[in-house]
């Protein structure tokens, strides 16, 4: 007889000008009721003027086991960073 | 509460040495383990014992004080004691949420914490019996949960540390609104006084034990300290728990009920009287004198709420349908 409820994330954002960041999880049957859920449980002391919710099973995520591959290879691009290249100090801030 | 989580709890992994010790070595290197990443059955089996038995003592640890809120002596202690209740089902809902995280239901927890195979805190299977213990709790039970959670925040399972310093933030409130409520009454009548001193008689012990048996009869420690799901031993925490607890009774004028406590110069800290294991474990087992009223609430509210779950899904099916006619 009992159907799961769904499993939303929730997304706040702490003040303008901030991006809306991650915070936890609830269940809720729509999307209404995970605002309203997200507001009561997440936000009780002045946390954020913003809520975002999204099912969780929207979410695609990277492959734990890939990683090494996805990830590892931008560790020897040093010549990426500002910091690879040689100025003068006399050429001043660059 | 919560070194009681791991009680029973089963360790036992088949991973084989080469898998178990490169878990183990980035558990040593501090490294957050999330909750897709490999890890030991044993490791993933502790996890969600003790944060589902964490999330239930929240849930449940509601119902002791929310014996009290329409009896509040005023406003301002009614709204704080329901901002802390409603704080308590907060913390269930994280915990829940970082235990499912691990792959088990939230329909599984609650079936499990409703047929009695899992557990709470002990201490919540104490009653309330007058609004000083209102006072007490806050003091005593929140002061020894802070103890415990404030290592956990360095859990190594990153979804419960995360939970935790969400807990801990909120919890501090909790220890000082009740030490105000023992404050006032200690300050108050000799009638008042009493009461506050009758309410710490009761609530010591049982708060001593909070922390889990003794180090040398806690089985499961060592594998729990190695992964670091847990930081410090049980008897650890309660020294110091009881180290900070003596002076703030001692600044009430009260009395803590153990004739054996004196501070003991050598180790820096206070020795105390035998803590009562056979009422310990009874009250563990399930025959505390609150046990079988706290599961009937329980059980009471998960029936009496089966009809919102179905309709609110209900709802959600028939706005989802109108929504696919109308494209």
């Amino acid at each position: 007889m009992t159907a799961t409820t769904p499993l939303w994330e929730v997304f706040i954002r702490p003040r303008n000008g901030l991006a809306h960041k991650h915070v936890g999880s609830l269940h809720a049957a729509d999307e209404v009721m995970a605002l309203q859920s997200a507001r009561d449980v997440y936000t009780r002391r002045g946390e954020g003027n913003s809520i975002w919710v999204v099912p969780s099973a929207a979410i695609t995520a990277s492959d734990p086991d890939q990683t090494a591959e996805n990830f590892e290879p931008t560790a020897d691009k040093i010549y990426r960073h500002p910091t690879f290249y040689e100025i003068p100090d006399d050429v001043g801030h660059m | 509460m919560y070194s009681q989580g791991l009680i029973g709890a089963d360790g036992r992994t088949e991973e084989t040495p080469e898998f178990l010790a490169r878990f183990q070595q980035r558990i040593d290197a501090e490294e957050k383990i999330e909750p897709k990443d490999e890890m030991p059955e044993g490791y993933r089996r502790t996890l969600v014992r003790q944060i589902g038995q964490h999330a239930h003592s929240e849930i449940v640890g509601m119902l002791p004080e929310g014996n009290w809120i329409t009896r509040a002596p005023s406003l301002r202690r009614k709204a704080a004691l329901l901002a802390k209740v409603q704080d308590e089902g907060g913390h269930g809902l994280y915990l829940y949420s970082a235990a499912e995280t691990l792959g088990v239901s939230r329909e599984e927890m609650t079936e499990e914490l409703l047929s009695g195979k899992a557990k709470y805190s002990s201490i919540f299977n104490y009653p309330t019996l007058n609004w000083a213990d209102m006072g007490t709790i806050g003091w005593l039970v929140d002061g020894a949960a802070i103890m415990n959670q404030i290592p956990l925040c360095r859990c190594s399972f990153g979804p419960y540390a995360r939970a935790m310093i969400r807990v801990c933030k909120e919890e501090s409130f909790h220890q000082r609104q009740g030490y105000e409520i023992v404050m006032t009454l200690a300050q108050g009548t000799p009638g008042q006084k009493a009461m506050a001193q009758d309410s710490l008689n009761r609530w010591w012990w049982p708060s001593l034990m909070m922390f889990g048996p003794h180090d040398a009869d806690s089985q499961h420690s060592d594998q729990s300290m190695a992964w670091k799901i847990k930081r410090f031993t049980n008897d650890e925490l309660r020294q110091k728990f009881i180290d900070a607890t003596v002076p703030q009774a001692e600044y009430l004028g009260l009395a803590l009920p153990d004739p054996d406590l004196k501070w003991n110069e050598e180790k820096g800290g206070y020795d105390h009287g035998p803590i009562d294991w056979d009422e310990f474990w009874r009250v563990v087992k399930g025959h505390g004198p609150m046990a079988r009223d706290r599961i009937k609430a329980r059980k009471k509210a998960w029936e009496d709420g089966a009809w919102v779950r179905e309709a609110a899904l209900a709802h959600a099916e028939k706005r989802r349908a109108r929504k696919i006619a109308a494209e």
